[in-house]
């Protein structure tokens, strides 16, 4: 049922079971709050959210009133309402920047910041922090408090994740409610009563559960903080790029936090129709080290089973000598659900048109067992879904033809597939392995030759999710081919202002390639004479020869991403 | 009304030889010679600067051995030339929570501004009377920790002055 309210004397139709905060933050009123959250119950106690609500006035025979000009006149409740709490109604009338208002809001900052300690300059949310905005906002900036602040215990570790400061908490309860609401397992309560509030774990136990670190966004103030980032850099010196989790195959959107050329931090980012305000805390943990740890940093050639580092032409060459030596059948390509569409896509073209083979694979990593109701999945790899969608067939089919030696030649994208002793062992039957990796494991121990790829923070490119929902990535730490500025990289002030001898500015750039490049330089090597200057390009092949990518291009999938077609019927 | 110019053959043969002029000059140098002097023989004779005087940065020491800074990146974030570079790390001396793990000044960056000073939480930057900064390379005018570290009491007067305007 749609009503009709008026907020700041703006009409606007609603729904009826909204709440003011919720209308007014659709219709670009923004009203500040600490406790409500979208996605979590209605708390309702931190005050932030006062407006002034009324209501048409009527007289005994129940008609609105109107004063002498024919306008209906409101009746304001004698008391301000917060807006978190209060449901629309029909006729209802909204202030929200009225003098009484500022004023209420000003008492309640003066009130929040009583007990909260000055903080601010050792306090690692300092930057993004919602009560340092508010109090530039919505504060009068002195306080009239002149009694020592409550003490409380700092620095307790609540978790293996989660760093809390109690003193600087304002009991807005959001990460309380997290744990009992979006996680359902109820770890964090307040204890004590007044200004000793103190936030607590139940006896014995910890902040535990596999989504802790979303109560360190979820908290408005640096009361919760990241163990794991804890005083690594300042918000204001990191550049921040929209990214996909490569950590399994529900694709959450991340933010990737940069300094120096190095990943600092990933945090979700809201994307109603994936993981919308959360992450894990196994994404947020493990998808960035090995973008900045054991890297390859040049492509690399054995000789006599000891790799030395070479130019890329070199590389390219050797492996296009090799492959010439099999012949069409002989040869294994074998993609990778941890590359990009376009990597995968233009591997299968080079496999089909270039080597003529028809032994095209991937494998899948599935821990069985490893999954939840709310984001885990079992399939610990961000593109599985594509290389179905291209074609790839399963690659435990091929490992019989590799022990009966028929294959002699393997191609793969990074991928690290000798994980267990049978595969090693098989893998010796082959002749020659070129490998696409970005970092040193076992695979690239076995290889002949090993290109130097980049990783999925390197490059741009599309990702597509359990679902069929197909995602971009955006670089965010550059290697030699890129250039911050000219390629468009998001820029925090010390990229922009450092110079060639700042420190800053040094963080070390590979040598590294998207894994498309790579393959483009193999085949045109071989005589194919392809022409792709961007990530963009090999998409729009993309879009036009497979078919559930029909008219989808990356000014589309944007930042929300966008279903293939044949799934959207599913959703 | 346009003054006229005089040109060089507009003069007579006796203003040519400049001999007036010459000894114009001459006069008023003889007539400073017993006046007070203004220059200074530096560098045998130092100067010292008055306390409001901007030398380069340096960070207060206390008397335990540490630094005052709790790394905060106020006076990096507020250096217009950039000049600041910090990295945090967690301590558990000294009820401290934070302290610098690297603290570098790029004194070829640096302009001797200030605004480090006066943004310091903690007073623990400050700029002292020290002007005299050679170096023979790049590389030489990253000054680290070890040469910031100041003790405190050699900038007492320095502290003491910041605190009138506090």
């Amino acid at each position: 049922m749609n009503v009709s309210i008026t907020i700041d004397g703006k009409k606007i139709d609603c729904d009826f079971s909204k709440t003011v905060i919720q209308v007014a933050q659709e219709n670009g009123t923004s009203i500040p709050h600490f406790c409500w959250h979208p996605s979590l119950s209605v708390s309702g106690n931190c005050r932030m959210c006062l407006v002034d609500v009324g209501m048409p006035k009527r007289n005994r025979e129940g008609q609105i009133e109107v004063d002498a000009n024919g306008n209906p006149i409101t009746q304001f409740m004698p008391k301000l309402a917060i807006a978190c709490s209060t449901q629309v109604a029909d006729g209802m009338v909204v202030e929200t920047k009225s003098d009484k208002i500022i004023n209420a809001r000003e008492a309640v900052m003066e009130f929040i910041l009583i007990n909260h300690p000055l903080d601010c300059p050792i306090c690692d949310e300092a930057g993004e922090c919602k009560l340092q905005d508010y109090a530039y906002k919505h504060s009068v900036g002195e306080s009239r408090f002149e009694f020592e602040k409550v003490q409380k215990p700092k620095r307790v570790a609540i978790g293996k994740n989660v760093m809390l400061d109690n003193e600087r908490c304002i009991m807005c309860s959001r990460c309380i409610r997290f744990c009992d609401e979006i996680v359902k397992e109820p770890s964090l309560v307040f204890s004590e009563r007044g200004d000793n509030v103190t936030l607590t774990t139940f006896p014995g136990t910890s902040l535990d559960n596999s989504y802790s670190m979303n109560t360190i966004d979820l908290c408005p103030v640096g009361a919760l903080t990241s163990k794991d980032f804890r005083f690594k850099a300042r918000v204001w010196d990191m550049s921040f790029t929209d990214s996909i989790c490569v950590g399994c195959s529900r694709g959450c959107n991340t933010t990737v936090g940069v300094r120096n050329n190095e990943i600092l931090r990933l945090t979700p980012r809201l994307n109603e129709n994936v993981n919308s305000y959360w992450m894990c805390d196994d994404g947020r943990l493990n998808t960035f080290e090995f973008v900045n740890k054991n890297r390859i940093k040049q492509p690399m050639i054995k000789r006599d089973g000891k790799f030395s580092e070479c130019e890329w032409d070199e590389a390219i060459s050797k492996t296009i000598s090799e492959l010439k030596r099999f012949s069409p059948s002989e040869i294994l390509v074998i993609g990778s659900p941890f590359a990009t569409n376009e990597d995968n896509f233009l591997l299968k073209k080079f496999a089909k048109q270039v080597l003529k083979t028809e032994n095209i694979c991937f494998f899948n990593h599935i821990v069985e067992g490893n999954k939840d109701e709310l984001l885990i999945l079992e399939d610990k790899t961000p593109n599985s879904f594509a290389l179905k969608e291209f074609g790839f067939g399963n690659g435990n089919n091929f490992l019989q033809m590799i022990s009966e030696k028929k294959i002699r030649a393997v191609y793969l994208l990074e991928d690290n597939i000798a994980t267990d002793e049978t595969i090693v062992n098989l893998l010796s039957n082959v002749d020659f392995i070129v490998t696409h990796s970005p970092n040193l494991n076992a695979t690239t121990q076995i290889a002949s030759v090993v290109f130097s790829s980049s990783t999925y923070a390197e490059k741009n490119g599309t990702l597509t999710n359990f679902e069929g929902r197909v995602q971009r990535i955006r670089p965010s730490v550059a290697t030699l081919e890129h250039d911050r500025a000219l390629d468009g990289f998001a820029m925090s002030r010390l990229d922009q202002f450092g110079a060639h001898n700042d420190r800053w500015t040094k963080g070390e750039k590979r040598d590294a390639r998207s894994s498309w490049k790579i393959i483009l330089n193999v085949a045109n090597g071989f005589g194919a004479k392809w022409k792709y200057n961007t990530a963009e390009d090999v998409f729009k092949e993309i879009c036009l020869n497979v078919k559930s990518f029909e008219n989808m291009s990356y000014a589309k999938i944007s930042n929300k991403g966008l279903l293939l077609k044949k799934m959207e019927m599913y959703v | 009304m346009i003054k006229k110019q005089i040109r060089k053959n507009d003069l007579n043969f006796f203003q040519r030889t400049y001999i007036t002029e010459i000894f114009k000059g001459l006069s008023l140098t003889f007539r400073k010679i017993f006046q007070k002097k203004f220059t200074r023989q530096y560098p045998e004779e130092k100067w010292n600067p008055p306390i409001s005087f901007r030398g380069r940065p340096v960070l207060v020491q206390e008397k335990n051995g540490t630094e005052r800074c709790v790394a905060c990146m106020l006076c990096a974030r507020v250096c217009p030339a950039l000049a600041i570079e910090i990295q945090a790390d967690e301590t558990f001396e000294y009820s401290k929570e934070r302290y610098p793990k690297k603290f570098e000044i790029n004194m070829l960056r640096c302009i001797f501004c200030g605004f480090c000073e006066e943004v310091c939480p903690e007073e623990a930057i400050v700029m002292s009377q020290e002007f005299e900064l050679v170096f023979s390379s790049q590389d030489e005018a990253i000054f680290g920790k070890d040469k910031l570290l100041i003790p405190k009491e050699k900038l007492q007067n320095r502290l003491e002055f910041l605190r009138q305007y506090r």
